[in-house]
């Protein structure tokens, strides 16, 4: 029996699960940092977050949906990774469930499920917690090196927090002995820092961005305008203030800056389809992040500048056309 | 080496399983029976001179074209006509076909049968443009244009180059990079032919970078033609695509809903240029074909010298299935017709016959489109095919319009990237199909 369809007959071997294969690949060497950092708590609130996200997505989509549950698609894995990476790695397990169930049942299954969702389930999860649970949510863990039961809790201040306060401190003093406490550029670097689990090596996330780029899994656009439009906002403000809470290599490489770029604004669903359209977008994440983390009384912005632009996306999709062939050149 | 050439938007890099290129072509011999469709070319079918009973000869004239737009089609073997009814043919459709049952090879007198090569061009522009329409010529790429209209400048326009398509992109053919090896100065031959009918000086062979052989044979032969130039383009899908070509290799866009002759060029097909030769230099009539018989499923793959009008079935039987094909396909398997029967005939514009096993044509499964954007990134025409899928799915094809679907050359290249198997490039051809017919 011969088999008849229409062109193409051929089709890549690419499809929504190998690239989510290709994300959870790609997101790996930051949660080792994590857990080698913080230790057994870190690797806890990795397995909640994942297990709760798949087991709401399997629930949701087959009791509500009454369609066959779409957990194959590996997509409800990846949400749970990038949740728990904005979680404080000793976040209560019952919290870590609620954050799941915001991020896959109200923002992704309510939408239609995936493809669908208007706003990045793991921020969600992570903003709808931050708000319910401020105390928790900035409760961070010193990061200690193997140490596995690393228990060394601290209420005091990331890096974003030192500088949010610096323009406050009243003597000279006080100034140093704020910025004392700030980490090196390459403590930064390699993530021996507070903050949420998976943001604080910048070397891991941009070695799971370099292997997404290597896959062709996303574009450099997003990453590239969005880090380039914050560093030169901060930086002409730190040249025209000269105050160093808005020194960008500081602010570049903490808070969750590099994750969101790296791994939450390029979500393909919540961010625009065509490239003029990602290049707006994340100029757009670029100029919030600065505005949030600059003149708001938030330490950090990343999570609502993402959030506020995903909202955007259908305006920009209406808009923002790549060229037709034969047309606006010459 | 000069710079690789190529478009600037979109493109694919399918797999390209070019396991014929270096076998020498062949021929496949004449069947007992060939079915000749009057109709192997865009525009009207051609009407038949023929009747029952009637005796012909290879290059004998069987239809004639009705029209500008329609080609003439000669019987290509030596018998008798034992049948003009309608038959159907690869997609399914009845099509009139003239049935000859064949008794040996004798060919019409006036054709030239040596294998001499003939440098000298005697004919006049006008005899070149009426011997090409009388051998029944048309573009053997795949679209079937009838070939004189494209011989011709038209009136207030202007045509400065002749570009020679040897980008053979699609997976699998080898057909034109076979003939380009083997019959490389003939090519270079008909383009001087039709440089000459069109009263340029300048041809372009252009030839992707998978072809080594091709281009090397080709670039020798060159230097003792003044005008024709090789331009090696990158390997990418669609390369081979008139627009696509006419941008790698001038740099001009053609603008939606013009032709090429709109920025001054004509593309050939390599395959209709040695057609070219062979009518003006040779006074043979178009009634064989390079066809590449492959796939995943042969035995036996190659390079086929076939009259036009032989069922598949016979070239089937030569390359020899290694198991019951899952589907045969007409053309390259990214634009290609699934065959619906075996007996359909090749025509003048069947580039390959593929078989493929049947793990390897499963029907993916269809899952939610992510956003990815992968359609708008490789899509040639920088066309949005998610939003017109959008569209026609709500059936609202003025809208689907209005982003451009009607400039979709259909070469399934969102089709083929979309991780969610989502079958663009059909919501394409529906939008496109429904728009006409509302006109």
């Amino acid at each position: 029996m011969l088999k008849i369809s229409t062109a193409p007959h051929f089709y890549s071997s690419t499809d929504t699960r190998s690239i989510m294969r290709d994300v959870i690949i790609a997101l790996l060497p930051a949660g080792a940092v994590a857990i080698a950092l913080f230790g057994i708590a870190a690797l806890t609130t990795l397995v909640t977050a994942v297990a709760g996200c798949v087991f709401f997505e399997y629930a949701s989509t087959k009791w509500w949906f009454k369609q066959p549950p779409a957990t194959r698609d590996l997509s409800a894995v990846v949400t749970g990774i990038l949740l728990a990476y904005n979680l404080p790695c000793n976040m209560p397990v019952w919290m870590t469930l609620i954050g799941c169930f915001v991020a896959i049942v109200i923002t992704k299954t309510a939408f239609g499920g995936i493809g669908k969702n208007l706003f990045n389930p793991a921020l969600a999860g992570r903003v709808f917690l931050f708000i319910s649970f401020p105390v928790q949510m900035t409760t961070w863990v010193r990061p200690h090196l193997f140490d596995f039961m690393n228990t060394d809790v601290t209420t005091s201040a990331t890096t974003l927090n030192i500088l949010k306060h610096v323009d406050a401190t009243s003597s000279a003093t006080q100034l140093t002995a704020k910025l004392d406490k700030l980490p090196d550029y390459l403590e930064m670097f390699l993530g021996y820092t507070g903050g949420s689990m998976g943001e604080v090596s910048a070397l891991a996330l941009l070695l799971g961005f370099l292997y997404l780029l290597y896959r062709k899994v996303v574009s450099w656009h997003i990453p590239f305008y969005y880090l380039g439009t914050f560093f030169i906002l901060t930086g002409i403000c730190w040249l025209t203030t000269s105050s160093p809470a808005v020194e960008p290599v500081t602010h570049l490489l903490s808070g969750g800056l590099l994750l969101g770029a790296f791994f939450m604004a390029t979500d393909y669903t919540t961010s625009p389809m065509s490239e003029n359209g990602k290049i707006i977008f994340a100029v757009g994440c670029g100029v919030l992040t600065f505005v949030i983390r600059r003149y708001s009384s938030y330490p950090e912005g990343v999570s609502f500048a993402i959030l506020i632009m995903n909202a955007f996306v259908p305006l920009i999709d209406k808009y923002a056309h790549p060229r037709i062939f034969g047309t606006g050149r010459k | 080496m000069s710079k690789i050439k190529t478009f600037s938007v979109g493109g694919i890099h399918p797999d390209k399983y070019k396991i014929t290129s270096d076998l020498p072509i062949r021929d496949a011999g004449i069947p007992d029976m060939l079915y000749v469709p009057v109709k192997q070319h865009i525009g009207a079918p051609a009407k038949i001179l023929v009747k029952k009973g009637d005796r012909v000869k290879a290059g004998t004239l069987l239809a004639d074209a009705d029209g500008i737009v329609s080609a003439d089609v000669h019987a290509p073997a030596s018998g008798e006509v034992v049948k003009i009814e309608e038959i159907v043919g690869e997609v399914g459709y009845l099509e009139q076909m003239i049935t000859i049952k064949t008794d040996g090879d004798e060919w019409e007198e006036s054709i030239d049968r040596s294998s001499d090569l003939i440098r000298e061009i005697t004919a006049t522009p006008e005899q070149i443009v009426g011997i090409i329409r009388a051998a029944g010529i048309v573009g053997m790429g795949g679209a079937g244009y009838p070939t004189p209209i494209k011989a011709t400048v038209p009136a207030g326009k202007k045509i400065d180059c002749i570009i020679l398509n040897g980008i053979e992109c699609e997976p699998y053919l080898t057909a034109d990079d076979r003939l380009m090896q083997e019959k490389a100065e003939q090519i270079i031959i008909g383009a001087k032919i039709l440089n000459k009918a069109l009263g340029i000086q300048k041809a372009i062979i252009a030839i992707d970078e998978n072809k080594p052989h091709a281009i090397e044979t080709m670039r020798k032969l060159t230097r003792s033609y003044v005008g024709v130039n090789v331009a090696v383009c990158a390997t990418k899908y669609p390369q081979g695509s008139e627009k696509q070509l006419i941008a790698a290799v001038t740099g001009r866009e053609v603008p939606p809903g013009c032709l090429p002759v709109d920025v001054n060029c004509v593309v050939q097909n390599v395959g209709t240029v040695y057609a070219v030769y062979e009518a003006v230099q040779k006074h043979k009539p178009l009634f064989e074909r390079i066809v590449t018989v492959s796939g995943d499923d042969v035995k036996n793959p190659g390079n086929y010298r076939v009259r036009i009008g032989t069922p598949a079935s016979y070239l089937i039987e030569q390359a020899q299935p290694l198991e019951t094909p899952g589907k045969i396909i007409f053309g390259g398997p990214m634009m290609g017709t699934a065959a619906t029967n075996l007996a359909a005939p090749i025509t003048k514009t069947t580039s390959g016959i593929l078989l493929l096993k049947t793990a390897s044509v499963l029907d993916p499964e269809q899952t939610a489109c992510i956003r990815c954007g992968r359609c708008i990134e490789v899509c040639p025409q920088g066309l949005q095919p998610f939003a017109i899928t959008g569209h026609v799915r709500r059936g609202e094809y003025q809208e689907a319009k209005k982003i451009h679907v009607l400039d979709c050359m259909e070469c399934g290249s969102c089709s083929y990237t979309c991780p969610a198997r989502i079958p663009l490039t059909d919501y394409c051809k529906l939008a496109k199909y429904e728009i006409r017919k509302k006109k």
